[in-house]
């Protein structure tokens, strides 16, 4: 990524703050912010909900263009339903340009694979919760490290079936439970089973429909910090969800050499705007928002969780790091 | 004497020319090989019925490609239910009705549809409408059956039932195993890969090997279809075998006409490329269309009126007889299904020789006793 240095200020007036009188250098700070954070590396933690078979492992190895999901850890290669939910999180550190990511994958297999799937979403709502804990124990010990290890869910892809019709009851159910607690960016899956006609319709009444249960997917509208931001979210907002395919094979395509599906009819190219919204998806999750996906979870859905536990209990006192206490969750 | 020598013709374009030739030597025959004609022809005044059933989540195109097996639009009215009118919806069984003409053969179709099905949370036991539909028709022809007034019976039982299996997963899910067990044995049950243009050529061979292997492995008992005859031409027995290793068909439907390679015909348009639905290289839809109403629909509706109606009229009987004798075992005037009756005389007899058994086990103790007492003394 490029970086700009802003132009340092001449002499002279400027608008409303005390002129300055030559460069002092204030604004390397951000350079030196820069390389700090950048020594540090990032963490980013993704959850992909869905039931089994929407290509979901498919889509985080196509964004993140590793083998991060679990099948590529050794899980063992049997498709196997299980019976409950169960929360499988796989972490692996990935670097670009310098910068080094520790990127966890949670995958939730067995959500919605049941004949009956009452409450499926409770182990995920129990995870998500028991993190928030974790770092609310870090946050309140007298003796605090100084970088607490945060494996707060930062975003949840959660993953429509491209029925063509409308949401199923299970997706309102799962969205309404958890779109306050965590960051829910919903996706539909395997899109290329849908023409294009298809794909507005569906979109446009799946977002009639989260508008009409009060489900506020991320972006979410109250915490656009200002017009600009507004402006920039409301597009997205517009287009979301978003309408992916994903693929870790590539094909000869025009003589280029493209990530795609190859068909009796054609290939479907994944990053190609005008084939599905996968660029689109990307460039929002990765190059754009990743970090204010990480400050809501933090400011945001972090705060009101500790709001809610200090509270519950009255107050939490600060704890060594011998004593545990009990989470009354 | 022309209708003779027009039934002469015909009949010999039935026959196969071996028979043929040994007509010609003998100048005087009877004229029943006329028969096969003369059903024929007495059918086609009757007119044919069919019962076809459609079952699967929403969402996996079974309108469509109802409509399009059927070049018809049965569901033009239909008004789409969004999550929330969904909510509280159980399975509802809807029939749609439409009689086709074609070459002077008449048919009447009847579409079972089954909205509602697999679309909520809890899907426990979301087939037992269905199951009760299906005994329901039965019942009703049996009841006709054993009546009085026998000339206009309505046949309803269903003939086939459709089951479509999402091609978004990794084979068979628990909703679609357990129902395909609960209707194995009432009805035709033929499972369908629904929307295969998603699917690369490998995706649906994986999926479709998967999907045999796991109905084998549970026991699912899908229609089979019958072996050819021996003496069918090879071209027939080629596509029969075709037929059978391409089960289940991978279909895709479509409602709209597109322009391809010249040619307007019933198709998906997408960015990259056009799917035709009678395309053979792109999905099966074709071999369906042919299995189900030019080759198989007549030994569709015999398996249901041979084994699927007959299975359940024997159980019907079996247990209307056993409310009657209830604990006599004497003998019933209407046959029942040879069971493995309990045999009275094998238990008394095992039950003398556990006695002696018993008994002999008791002076063996007492034996042992007196010999240990003797030792002590």
């Amino acid at each position: 990524c490029v970086f700009v240095v802003p132009e340092f200020p001449g002499l002279g007036h400027s608008g409303g703050g005390s002129t300055l009188l030559g460069y002092i250098g204030i604004d390397t700070i951000i350079e030196q912010m820069r390389k700090k954070t950048m020594k540090a590396g990032f963490d980013f933690n993704i959850m992909i909900v869905g039931h089994s078979g929407l290509g979901k492992s498919t889509l985080v190895n196509t964004l993140f263009k590793s083998q991060v999901s679990r099948w590529s850890s050794g899980w063992g290669s049997e498709h196997k339903i299980p019976k409950t939910v169960e929360i499988k999180a796989v972490s692996h550190v990935i670097e670009e340009g310098g910068v080094k990511m520790k990127l966890t994958v949670i995958d939730t297999p067995g959500f919605g694979d049941q004949i009956n799937n009452e409450n499926c979403w409770d182990p995920i709502s129990k995870y998500i919760n028991e993190q928030y804990e974790k770092f609310l124990k870090e946050e309140v010990n007298i003796a605090r490290k100084k970088r607490i290890p945060d494996t707060r869910v930062h975003c949840c892809l959660y993953f429509i079936s491209p029925t063509g019709h409308s949401l199923r009851q299970l997706d309102i159910e799962f969205m309404k439970h958890l779109s306050r607690v965590v960051n829910i960016i919903p996706v539909i899956a395997k899109s290329d089973t849908m023409t294009l006609d298809e794909k507005n319709e569906f979109k446009h009444r799946v977002r009639k429909e989260l508008e009409t249960h009060g489900i506020e997917y991320y972006p979410q509208n109250e915490f656009d910090d200002d017009m600009e931001d507004k402006n920039e979210n409301d597009k997205i907002r517009e287009t979301m969800p978003f309408a992916v395919v994903g693929s870790d094979k590539e094909f000869q395509v025009n003589g280029k050499r493209v990530l795609g599906r190859k068909t009796a009819w054609g290939v479907v190219e994944v990053e190609n705007p005008n084939h599905c919204e996968f660029a689109l998806l990307r460039d929002f999750l990765i190059r754009s928002h990743l970090q204010d996906l990480k400050e809501v979870t933090h400011n945001i859905h972090y705060e009101t969780y500790r709001a809610r536990r200090l509270n519950d209990n009255g107050g939490l006192h600060p704890i060594s790091a011998n004593n545990t206490q009990e989470s009354n969750l | 004497m022309d209708a003779i020598m027009l039934q002469e013709k015909l009949v010999e374009r039935l026959l196969c020319p071996r028979v043929r030739t040994a007509r010609r030597k003998e100048k005087q025959y009877v004229g029943f090989a006329t028969l096969p004609n003369q059903v024929h022809r007495k059918s086609v005044k009757k007119g044919f019925d069919f019962t076809l059933m459609v079952a699967g989540e929403s969402g996996m195109g079974k309108s469509t490609l109802v409509n399009s097996l059927f070049l018809t639009d049965l569901y033009k009215d239909r008004k789409l239910l969004n999550a929330e009118e969904r909510i509280n919806q159980t399975v509802e069984i809807i029939k749609h009705t439409v009689d086709i003409e074609e070459k002077g053969v008449k048919l009447k179709l009847t579409i079972v549809d089954t909205p509602g099905f697999g679309d909520a949370v809890n899907n426990n036991e979301c087939w037992k409408p269905i199951t009760d539909y299906i005994d329901q028709q039965f019942e009703q022809y049996f009841r006709d059956e054993s009546g009085l007034n026998r000339k206009n019976i309505q046949d309803n039982r269903v003939h086939c039932c459709l089951y479509f299996i999402p091609p978004f997963g990794h084979g068979l899910r628990p909703v679609d195993v357990e129902f395909m067990k609960a209707l194995h044995e009432k009805v035709n049950v033929v499972p369908l890969i629904a929307k295969a243009d998603c699917l690369t050529p490998n995706e649906i061979k994986k999926l479709k090997d998967r999907v045999r292997e796991e109905i084998e492995r549970f026991g699912i008992k899908v229609y089979q279809f019958p072996e050819c005859d021996s003496d069918e031409d090879e071209e027939f027995k080629q596509l029969d075998k075709e037929l059978k290793e391409c089960c289940p068909l991978a279909v895709i439907g479509s409602n709209t006409v597109v322009e391809a390679r010249g040619q307007r015909v019933r198709g998906r348009l997408y960015p990259w490329g056009i799917v035709e639905v009678e395309n053979q290289s792109h999905c099966d839809f074709v071999k369906l269309r042919n299995m189900l109403i030019r080759s198989h629909m007549h030994d569709l509706k015999d398996v249901t009126c041979d084994v699927h109606y007959e299975n359940y009229r024997a159980q019907c009987i079996q247990d209307m007889t056993s409310k009657l004798t209830h604990d006599n075992r004497m003998e019933s005037p209407i046959p029942i299904l040879p069971l493995s009756t309990p045999d009275v005389e094998t238990d008394r007899l095992i039950k003398m020789k556990d006695e002696e058994l018993a008994r002999m086990q008791e002076m063996l103790n007492k034996m042992q006793q007196q010999i240990h007492d003797g030792k002590d003394q």
